[in-house]
C-alpha cells in the first residue's frame, strides 16, 4: 500500500489552473467519459507535473464521479503525485535484476548525494527520486531514468557525474 | 485502399516481401526498442541517417530486438544477393565504420560481427524460397543460426522482432501476417477456431498457465456484449518479453486478438498497457492505426458482417493490475483491487459483461497456430505445456536477453548453453522464475525441464517467464526480504492476510537482515506464510510468501547465519558483514582508493592497501571496481 502523507506547507504553492485547457483534455481528447479518469489524470499530471486539488474537484464535476473516488484513484496508483515534483526526475528501477546488480547500493548512493534523507524532492526542487518496479531494460541494469534518459550499467561511483548533466 | 480478400494480402505480401529480401538498395537495420534505445541504438541511427542520407544506395531503417540485449545496440546490414550481417555493440561512433566495411566487403573485423543470417524467413514463410540460398556465405564468420545464443531457440511468439520494421504494416503482412485471421475470417466456424486452439494445447503466458482454448469456448458461452482484453501490464520485476513484442511486433497482437474476437463473438477490444513503457504504446497507435487505414480494423471487415475495434488504456504504476478482476476495474476508471473470483471474468468481468483476458505472448502465438495447424504447435514441448516460451535470461548471466525455447528445456542448458553462465566466473548459485510470486531455485535442480507444471512442484511458478539468474554476491534472505518489501507496496491492502501478513513477514526479514534475528523467526515466517498462502483474496495474496518459503526451504542454513552468527556471507547485509583488503592479493593499483567517496582506503602505490573498517559505509565501490579480488567480504 502507498503510503499517504499530506503535502508539507512549502509545497503547497499556488498554481494558475488554465480551466479552458483542462477542459480540452477532459471533453476532446477523453470524451468526458468516466472510463479513462487515469487516462485524464495523466494527461493532468503530465501538464502540471502532479495533480493539483483544484483540478481534481473540477474534474470530479465535469465527469461526474465523486472527488472521494477520484482521490482514491489519485493515491492507489504510484505514477500520481498530490504534491509537486522536482524539475528533473530521476526513476530508480527496483526491479529484481537491476537489485541483484547492486541497485540498491546506487539508490543509497543518490540519496546520499542529493542529501534527501526520507524525502523525495530536494529543497531547491531540482531533483525528485522515485522508485519504479522495472523498466524492462533488464539486460542494461543498474538502471536509473532520468526524465526520459535511460543510463544503463550506472555504477554507484558514477551517480555524482552523472546528475551533474541535469539543473 | 481496404483489404477484402486474401488476394489482397497477397499482393501486398509479395510486394514487400521483395522489398524485405531482395531490397534495391543496402539496407541498415538497427535495433530500437526500449533496451536497443537506452544502449546507444537512436544515436546510432541518427548518426546514420546524417552519414548516408537517402538516395546513396543505402536505407537506414528501425527494427525491433532480436532478443540478445547483452550486446546491443545491435545492427544488420542486408543487400541483395549478399549476406546478412549482424553486428553488435553498434553505437554512434562505430555505424559508420561498419558501414562501410560492409560496402567494401571487408570482414576482417570479426569483433564486431555477431553472425551472419542463414535464413531470415519466419515460420510463416514456408512457400517462399530462402532468399539466401544462393548467396555465398562470409568465410570464416558464424551462422547466427549456430551460436550458442540463438541455436536451441525456437522463434514462433518472437518469430518478426528484429526482421521488420514495426511501424510498418506492410511488412508484417509480407512475413505471413494477418493470413491467419483471413482463414479465421473465411474458413473457420468460431467453435472451429476455439477447438485448434484448445488441440494445441496453448496455455496463457501471463503466469496462470490456464488453457486458452477453454477460456474462450467459456467466454463464448455466455451472453451479453463480450470484450477482448490483451494484458500488456507486465509487472513482474524481470520480465520483458510483452514489451519487447510490443515494440517489435504490435501486429502479431493485433491479429491474435482478432483471431480471438471472430472465435468468440466480440466487436470491441482493450489492451491495458503499463504506464511504464512509453515507446510500446506509440508503436500499438500506429499499429492500430495501420490496420483500421487498411480495413482490418473496424467495422464490416473485407465486406463481412464482422467488426472489431481495438482501444489502449495505460495503467499507472500498480503490481495488482496484472490480476484479470483489478485490471478490469482499472479499465473502468476505477481504483484496481481484485475482487473474490466466484463469478469468473469470463462471464462477469469488463462492465459486468463477459470478457476474455490473454497476454501478450498469448495472443502473439495465436496466428502462427491458426496457420500451422493445432498438431504442429502441440507437437512441441512437453506433455503438459506446449509449444515455447519466451524468457527474459537477466541477472548476473553473460548472455542477458530473450530466449525463445520449447517447453522442457532444461535450466541448466538456457543458463549455461544460451546464457553462457555466470557473470566474472562467479558460482550459481540460484535462478529466480515467476516474479514476486515465484520462488528461488537451487543448482540441484538445473536439470529441470522447464514448464508449467515442474516449476510449480518444486515451489516455483512460470509466472510470465523472467529468469533472474544470482550468483554468490546475492543473498538469499535479503532477496527475500527485497520481494516482500515489493508486495507490501504493492499489496492493495483491502484483505487482511495480505495487507498485514505480508508486512509483519517484512518485519521479521528486516530484522533478521539488520543483525536483529531471533531464534524461532524463521518457523514464524513459515507459519506466516502459510496463513498468507491459505487466507488472502486473489494470487497476489495467495502466491506472495513463496519467495520467503522458497529460500527457507533452499537455502536455510543462510537465514541461520544471518539469526545466529550474524554474518551475511554474501556480503549484502550491511550490519552483518565488513570488508576488508586482503593483503596477499592486493597489487595496489589504487582504483579502489581513488573510488572510495569517503576516502578511508589508504596505501602506496604497488604496496598492499589498508581499509579504514571503522568509518567504511560498506558502499560496495572497492569490492566492484578490484580487479584482483582483493576486497573479500568477512
Amino acid at each position: 500500500m502507498k503510503e499517504i502523507n499530506p503535502p508539507p506547507a512549502e509545497l503547497c504553492v499556488d498554481v494558475e489552473i488554465d480551466y479552458m485547457e483542462l477542459d480540452k483534455i477532459i471533453e476532446e481528447e477523453f470524451a468526458n467519459d468516466k472510463e479513462n479518469l487515469i487516462m485524464i489524470l495523466q494527461a493532468i499530471q503530465k501538464r502540471y507535473n502532479y495533480l493539483p486539488q483544484p483540478t481534481l474537484s473540477y474534474l470530479a464535476e465535469k465527469i461526474g464521479v465523486p472527488y472521494s473516488q477520484i482521490y482514491g484513484v489519485g493515491t492507489f496508483y504510484s505514477t500520481f503525485s498530490l504534491e509537486p515534483k522536482g524539475r528533473n526526475i530521476i526513476a530508480i528501477c527496483l526491479g529484481t535484476a537491476c537489485h541483484v546488480r547492486g541497485g540498491e547500493r546506487v539508490r543509497e548512493r543518490i540519496v546520499d548525494t542529493l542529501n534527501l534523507n526520507g524525502k523525495h524532492t530536494t529543497e531547491d526542487m531540482r531533483f525528485t527520486l522515485e522508485g519504479v518496479r522495472c523498466i524492462g531494460c533488464c539486460s542494461l541494469g543498474p538502471v536509473i531514468r532520468v526524465n526520459e534518459d535511460i543510463h544503463g550499467r550506472i555504477g554507484a561511483d558514477e551517480v555524482a557525474k552523472t546528475l551533474d548533466n541535469y539543473e | 485502399m481496404k483489404i477484402q480478400s486474401t488476394a489482397d494480402l497477397e499482393k501486398i505480401g509479395q510486394e514487400y516481401s521483395s522489398r524485405l529480401y531482395y531490397p534495391d538498395t543496402t539496407k541498415v537495420l538497427i535495433g530500437m526498442a526500449s533496451c536497443g534505445i537506452a544502449a546507444g541504438g537512436k544515436a546510432a541511427f541518427e548518426t546514420a541517417i546524417q552519414a548516408f542520407p537517402e538516395g546513396n544506395g543505402i536505407k537506414i531503417a528501425q527494427t525491433g530486438c532480436i532478443g540478445f540485449c547483452e550486446v546491443e545496440p545491435l545492427v544488420e546490414i542486408a543487400a541483395t544477393g549478399r549476406p546478412r550481417v549482424i553486428y553488435k555493440n553498434i553505437t554512434e561512433d562505430k555505424i559508420a565504420d561498419v558501414i562501410h566495411s560492409y560496402l567494401g566487403d571487408d570482414f576482417k573485423k570479426t569483433k564486431r560481427i555477431l553472425g551472419q543470417v542463414r535464413d531470415p524467413r519466419s515460420l510463416m514463410e514456408d512457400h517462399l524460397e530462402n532468399p539466401l540460398s544462393k548467396v555465398e556465405p562470409i568465410e570464416k564468420i558464424p551462422f547466427l543460426e549456430d551460436t550458442p545464443f540463438y541455436k536451441n531457440q525456437v522463434k514462433i511468439a518472437l518469430r518478426n522482432c528484429g526482421y521488420i520494421d514495426p511501424d510498418c504494416i506492410e511488412e508484417y503482412i509480407a512475413r505471413g501476417g494477418y493470413f491467419a485471421f483471413f482463414r479465421a475470417l473465411f474458413y473457420h466456424k468460431p467453435e472451429e477456431i476455439i477447438r485448434i486452439i484448445t488441440d494445441s494445447g496453448l496455455r496463457g503466458r501471463g503466469g496462470g498457465g490456464f488453457s486458452a482454448g477453454k477460456k474462450w469456448a467459456t467466454c463464448a458461452r455466455h451472453h451479453g456484449e463480450r470484450y477482448i482484453i490483451c494484458n500488456a501490464d507486465e509487472g513482474d520485476p524481470g520480465a520483458y518479453m510483452d514489451r519487447s513484442i510490443l515494440e517489435g511486433d504490435p501486429h502479431s497482437v493485433l491479429e491474435g486478438m482478432l483471431i480471438a474476437a471472430k472465435a468468440i463473438g466480440s466487436s470491441q477490444g482493450f489492451m491495458y498497457v503499463r504506464n511504464e513503457y512509453p515507446l510500446a504504446v506509440k508503436r500499438l497507435v500506429t499499429a492500430i492505426k495501420q490496420a483500421e487505414n487498411l480495413g482490418l480494423l473496424g467495422e464490416n471487415i473485407a465486406g463481412t458482417d464482422f467488426s472489431f475495434n481495438i482501444k489502449i488504456s495505460t495503467g499507472a504504476g500498480a503490481f495488482v493490475c496484472g490480476e484479470s478482476t483489478a485490471l478490469m476495474a482499472s479499465l473502468e476508471g476505477k481504483v484496481g483491487r481484485p475482487r473474490a473470483k466466484y463469478v469468473h471474468t469470463v462471464e462477469k468481468g469488463f462492465r459486468n459483461n463477459p470478457s476474455n483476458l490473454n497476454n501478450v505472448e498469448t495472443y502473439a502465438n495465436v496466428p502462427a497456430i491458426i496457420s500451422k495447424g493445432a498438431q504442429w504447435y502441440a507437437g512441441m514441448g512437453t506433455e503438459g505445456s506446449k509449444g515455447t516460451k519466451v524468457f527474459s535470461l537477466v541477472g548476473k548471466i553473460k548472455n542477458t536477453g530473450l530466449v525463445e525455447v520449447s517447453m522442457g528445456t532444461s535450466l541448466r542448458s538456457i543458463i549455461y548453453d544460451i546464457g553462457g553462465g555466470i557473470l566474472k566466473k562467479k558460482e550459481f548459485k540460484a535462478v529466480q522464475t515467476g516474479g514476486p510470486s515465484g520462488g528461488c531455485i537451487p543448482e540441484q535442480y538445473l536439470d529441470l525441464g522447464v514448464d508449467f507444471d515442474e516449476l510449480t512442484k518444486v515451489g516455483s511458478m512460470m509466472g510470465s517467464g523472467g529468469m533472474i539468474v544470482m550468483d554468490q554476491d546475492t543473498c538469499m534472505v535479503d532477496l527475500a526480504r527485497y520481494f516482500l518489501d515489493f508486495l507490501e507496496e504493492e499489496s492493495c491492502g483491502q484483505c487482511n492476510p495480505c495487507r498485514e501478513g505480508v508486512k509483519q513477514m517484512l518485519e521479521i526479514l528486516t530484522d533478521i537482515c539488520a543483525g536483529h534475528g531471533k531464534e524461532g523467526d524463521i518457523e514464524l515466517l513459515e507459519e506466516l506464510g502459510d496463513v498468507v498462502a491459505k487466507a488472502s483474496l486473489c494470487g497476489l495474496g495467495t502466491s506472495a510468501p513463496n519467495p520467503v518459503l522458497t529460500t527457507i526451504n533452499y537455502f536455510r542454513d543462510e537465514y541461520q547465519a544471518h539469526i545466529t552468527d550474524k554474518k551475511c556471507p554474501a556480503g549484502v547485509c550491511k550490519e552483518l558483514f565488513y570488508y576488508e583488503i586482503d593483503v596477499e592479493a592486493c597489487t595496489g593499483c589504487t582504483l579502489c582508493a581513488l573510488k572510495c567517496p569517503e576516502q578511508i582506503i589508504s596505501g602506496e602505490k604497488k604496496e598492499p592497501h589498508l581499509l579504514d573498517r571503522d568509518k567504511c559505509i560498506k558502499c560496495g565501490i572497492c569490492y566492484d571496481v578490484c580487479k584482483f579480488d582483493a576486497v573479500v567480504v568477512k
